[in-house]
């Protein structure tokens, strides 16, 4: 299963949220920039990866049991959404690939089984 | 001695166009929820039920008050608002119908999925609305339901 420190090693990710666990597990994926396609479809315990930098992400992790967020392409959340997701203690990650590249590595990953976990 | 059955009922008010504070009435639902014990998979659908009905009235109506309302059995939610109604009710609960503003869009909202989410985590999901006063809705969420 993929963890926190995989998903910022392949994504040369940064941590905003320096107190998460680097082994926080993440066993599924969904990416959308829909907040309700995650309502509707993400399943508990997700990591989510999204182009959207909003408080609504948080808030929607929070009422949807997601594990954590990517935000992809540079995309980063404002001070206060950053806080709001400490409070929460929702893992928040920003990296410069593109949506389909973020996407493109972590699935690689899981298919290899995590054998290219660092 | 007759059984004494135990409820809990809060209301949350919600105003419209307050995106600053969207999703804080859900979010309180949700910890009280938790607090009482309920199952984790009861909790999220409550969740996701208020967040959408939040959502709603915040994009779309003036005010709503939200009733949670806690029994041994079921969890129910009411959402109240004072606002434009919904005219036609069928096309509202299709998946992908939207009236939704390009801003609201931009907010990761808007896609057409509020309503129709509400009802795939409903047990029992009832709507009423009249045009220029405002929309009921009346949500079961059974402790041992199984939806979605």
């Amino acid at each position: 299963m993929i963890v926190l420190k995989d998903v910022l090693a392949l994504l040369e990710g940064e941590l905003l949220t320096p107190a998460s666990p680097p082994e926080t597990p993440l066993p599924k994926v969904f990416a959308s920039d829909l907040m309700s396609d995650v309502l509707s479809s993400a399943e508990p315990g997700s990591l989510l990866l999204t182009g959207l930098a909003n408080v609504h992400v948080v808030s929607t992790c929070s009422v949807a049991d997601l594990a954590g967020v990517v935000f992809v392409q540079g995309k980063r959340p404002a001070p206060d959404v950053v806080l709001q997701a400490l409070s929460r203690n929702l893992p928040l990650v920003a990296t410069k690939l593109t949506m389909f590249e973020a996407c493109s590595r972590i699935a690689r990953f899981i298919e290899d089984g995590g054998h290219a976990r660092r | 001695m007759p059984a004494v059955e135990s409820t809990y009922h809060r209301e949350f008010p919600v105003k419209g166009g307050d995106f600053a504070k969207a999703g804080a009435a859900a979010c309180e639902i949700k910890e009280l929820l938790k607090d009482l014990g309920l199952a984790p998979a009861t909790v999220r659908r409550a969740a996701i039920v208020a967040y959408e009905a939040e959502m709603n009235v915040i994009m779309y109506a003036w005010e709503a008050r939200i009733g949670l309302t806690v029994s041994l059995d079921e969890v129910r939610l009411t959402v109240d608002d004072r606002g434009p109604g919904i005219p036609n009710i069928e096309l509202a609960l299709t998946e992908g119908y939207s009236t939704a503003t390009a801003e609201m869009r931009e907010l990761g909202f808007g896609a057409g999925m509020g309503l129709p989410n509400i009802k795939r985590n409903a047990d029992v999901f009832a709507i009423d609305s009249e045009v220029g006063r405002g929309t009921r809705l009346d949500i079961t969420i059974r402790m041992n339901g199984h939806k979605p």
